[in-house]
């Protein structure tokens, strides 16, 4: 990983509700996509993310309106690092079961994690469990164009 | 229902095929109406043969793969049958990484879903 100066960056904050993060997300995406991303990154990251954030609202908050999620992205040339932070009291990750089990495998839920860690590079959360860092190293099929400009962040 | 506003309904001899409306199907609203239409298909409509056609899919999220365990234990508990056809790569995928590919019917297309309704039909 190279120390590359950052792209772009953004930090944003949303109420617990359903679909209320599709604003922000589109706003990642349509800046990897500025960034030349490939589609398959950008598919493993819009996926993350999204699984993320439902959890947040969903499992973290628990859909309490007086909470919110806390999203940071931050863009460099070859890689890219979301933070969500929910309110709510966290988890233990070890309670989190194995949905690929037989005795899981019929469980409408539970699969949120799993897709995280398989589609980023890396993901980590905090003790508490109410947060939340995945990153994604860009591939070698979807490589940075030359001269592309920074954007200006917020 | 008199009109499905998630779902593009066809019959074809006495199966129901199911093409989405929506290319994205995640966490939100959508997909609670979009799961609505699909149990109506089975608990008033009581049609009993599906196929779920995902060429207009382009991405799901998990709650999406819950809603179609759901249904698949519903057309089960029904005795119907359920095929799942033209999934994407990137989304098939998905469905492998969940093992959820072991769960589901999945045909290539939907003809060779099609084929293998009618070949079960003969047997």
């Amino acid at each position: 990983m190279t120390d590359q100066p950052r792209l772009w960056q953004c930090e944003r904050v949303i109420p617990s509700q359903s679909g209320a993060g599709r604003r922000v997300q589109q706003e990642i995406l349509d800046q990897l996509l500025r960034q030349r991303w490939g589609p398959r990154d950008i598919f493993c990251i819009h996926l993350a993310l999204e699984e993320a954030v439902a959890n947040a609202i969903k499992h973290g908050n628990r859909h309490d309106p007086a909470k919110c999620v806390h999203i940071r992205c931050l863009l460099w040339p070859d890689r890219v690092r979301i933070e969500i932070a929910d309110e709510g009291a966290g988890f233990r990750l070890s309670d989190v079961p194995d949905p690929t089990r037989p005795d899981r495998i019929e469980s409408p839920t539970g699969r949120g994690i799993m897709l995280m860690r398989s589609f980023m590079s890396r993901i980590e959360f905090n003790d508490l469990g109410n947060r939340v860092v995945m990153e994604k190293e860009r591939s070698e099929a979807s490589e940075p164009s030359l001269g592309q400009e920074a954007v200006q962040g917020n | 229902m008199s009109a499905y506003r998630r779902l593009t309904i066809n019959e074809v001899g006495d199966v129901t095929v199911v093409h989405f409306r929506d290319s994205r199907i995640t966490e939100d609203l959508s997909i609670q109406e979009l799961a609505q239409e699909l149990f109506h298909l089975l608990d008033v409509d009581k049609r009993k043969k599906l196929v779920l056609n995902f060429a207009a899919v382009d991405f799901l999220s998990s709650s999406a793969l819950g809603k179609l365990i759901t249904l698949e234990k519903k057309v089960k508990g029904h005795n119907g049958q359920m095929k799942l056809c033209s999934i994407r790569p990137q989304i098939y995928e998905v469905f492998v990484i969940t093992r959820l590919n072991r769960l589901f019917d999945i045909r290539k297309d939907e003809a060779d879903a099609l084929a293998a309704f009618q070949a079960a039909a003969q047997q």
